[in-house]
């Protein structure tokens, strides 16, 4: 458990110290969420009734922007050879290292999804349900990114080819997420449904995501 | 085995309790390959690594230190603060990571941020991470790369207080050490006799 504690903590410490990636991550989210009006015309009713969908995808796509250093850095400069001979299995790894990225990235994108929210004019009725969505389906989408990010390691053009091999999996989490969203405001069919199933989501992702990514390492450290 | 590559075979080593040995031979001959395989990273096409007397059923993984060809040394992270973090994720105590400084001589460095450290400062970190933790099992790659002679000194002195309180240190290298208690073994002509003796 401190072998645990200790590589959260040291993520954390080097994700203060170079900052880049939540920079680079929530700017991109702004300026997707801020273009969008720019393109689409300044009808309110239009936007409010899209700003579920546009928040949940644009969050997505930031947050594949930073999941390509995951492991990156760590595999380019040896630590993540002795992160393997450590006492941990590299599932453990692998889940201490999604848990870092979703504080680090995660949070910090949901905290914004808010004031975009204003931005596109969303009902207030739907604040709730976009922060409880968004707090249940983000952690999955770190976890899903870390195998993306294990998988792609040592390729040149990796942060090219990650987006390809994970948003697919990350359509059942947009789905079920927006879903829960629409439903508080258009109705029918009610929150808890589609918000319990992204809460499966999560768990599932999970207990396979650190086993997925323990597998894509172990065949990258060879 | 690498990259489905059978590198090399028919060889058999046995190191004891406070003896060092180091692997010679030319340029790809296989001795990084030897050393990852010990530590787990490759998988073995036949045979078996072993380390007597645990009693627990750890694996040789975890009870070696490897030092490769890579220093595992994070840019922005000071000295001081990447041996707390290795002390304290590879299980060493709390006072490890000043004796470790102290002992590579580092002490005088230790809130530089290793970004600014020179090639052999760099390299006197990663092996400093050698005393952040206790483990039997040392297996060094060319640990002397990029160190000034007083340094290459520093490291003999660390492997030979840990050979003398019973530890082993398996190393590659193409240079004298000035390790006590050692021996060599030459795997070009470990691969020359196998050769002759396969079928």
């Amino acid at each position: 458990m401190r072998a645990f504690l200790a590589l959260i903590a040291n993520e954390l410490r080097l994700a203060r110290r170079q900052g880049g990636a939540l920079a680079t991550a929530l700017g991109f989210y702004l300026i997707v969420v801020a273009a969008l009006p720019l393109g689409l015309g300044p009808d309110l009713n239009l936007l409010s009734r899209i700003a579920p969908g546009v928040l949940w995808v644009a969050l997505l796509l930031s947050a594949l922007l930073t999941a390509d250093r995951m492991f990156q850095d760590d595999y380019e400069d040896g630590t993540l050879e002795i992160v393997a001979l450590g006492p941990l299995p590299l599932e453990m790894i692998a889940l201490a290292k999604s848990i870092a990225h979703w504080l680090t990235v995660g949070l910090p994108l949901l905290a914004l999804a808010p004031l975009l929210a204003l931005m596109l004019n969303m009902e207030a009725r739907a604040y709730g349900p976009l922060m409880l969505t968004l707090l249940a389906g983000t952690p999955a989408v770190s976890l899903l990114a870390s195998i993306g990010s294990a998988l792609t390691l040592g390729l040149r053009r990796a942060g090219v080819l990650l987006p390809l091999l994970i948003l697919p999996f990350y359509v059942p989490v947009l789905i079920f997420g927006v879903a829960a969203i629409d439903a508080v405001i258009t109705g029918p069919g009610s929150f808890g449904a589609p918000f319990t199933i992204l809460c499966a989501l999560t768990l599932v992702a999970a207990v396979i995501a650190p086993v997925a990514t323990a597998a894509a390492l172990r065949l990258n450290l060879q | 085995m690498r990259a489905n590559r059978l590198v090399i075979r028919d060889i058999s080593l046995e190191l004891a309790a406070g003896e060092a040995l180091i692997l010679r031979g030319a340029n790809g001959v296989g001795k990084t390959t030897l050393l990852r395989a010990i530590a787990g990273f490759l998988p073995l096409a036949s045979g078996t690594v072993r380390l007597e007397g645990d009693a627990d059923e750890a694996s040789v993984g975890e009870r070696c230190h490897y030092v490769g060809h890579l220093n595992g040394v994070k840019r922005s992270l000071s000295v001081i603060e990447t041996l707390r973090f290795l002390s304290a994720f590879l299980g060493g105590r709390e006072d490890r990571a000043e004796i470790a400084a102290e002992r590579f001589a580092l002490a005088s460095l230790l809130d530089v941020p290793a970004g600014y450290l020179s090639a052999g400062q760099k390299r006197r970190l990663a092996l400093a991470r050698l005393l952040c933790a206790q483990r039997p099992l040392w297996l060094l790659d060319e640990p002397t790369v990029s160190l000034d002679t007083a340094s290459q000194d520093l490291l003999a002195a660390v492997v030979n207080a840990h050979l003398a309180s019973g530890g082993m240190v398996l190393g590659a290298t193409h240079i004298g050490l000035g390790w006590t208690n050692m021996k060599t073994f030459d795997l070009e002509r470990a691969a020359a006799t196998a050769e002759l003796e396969a079928p």
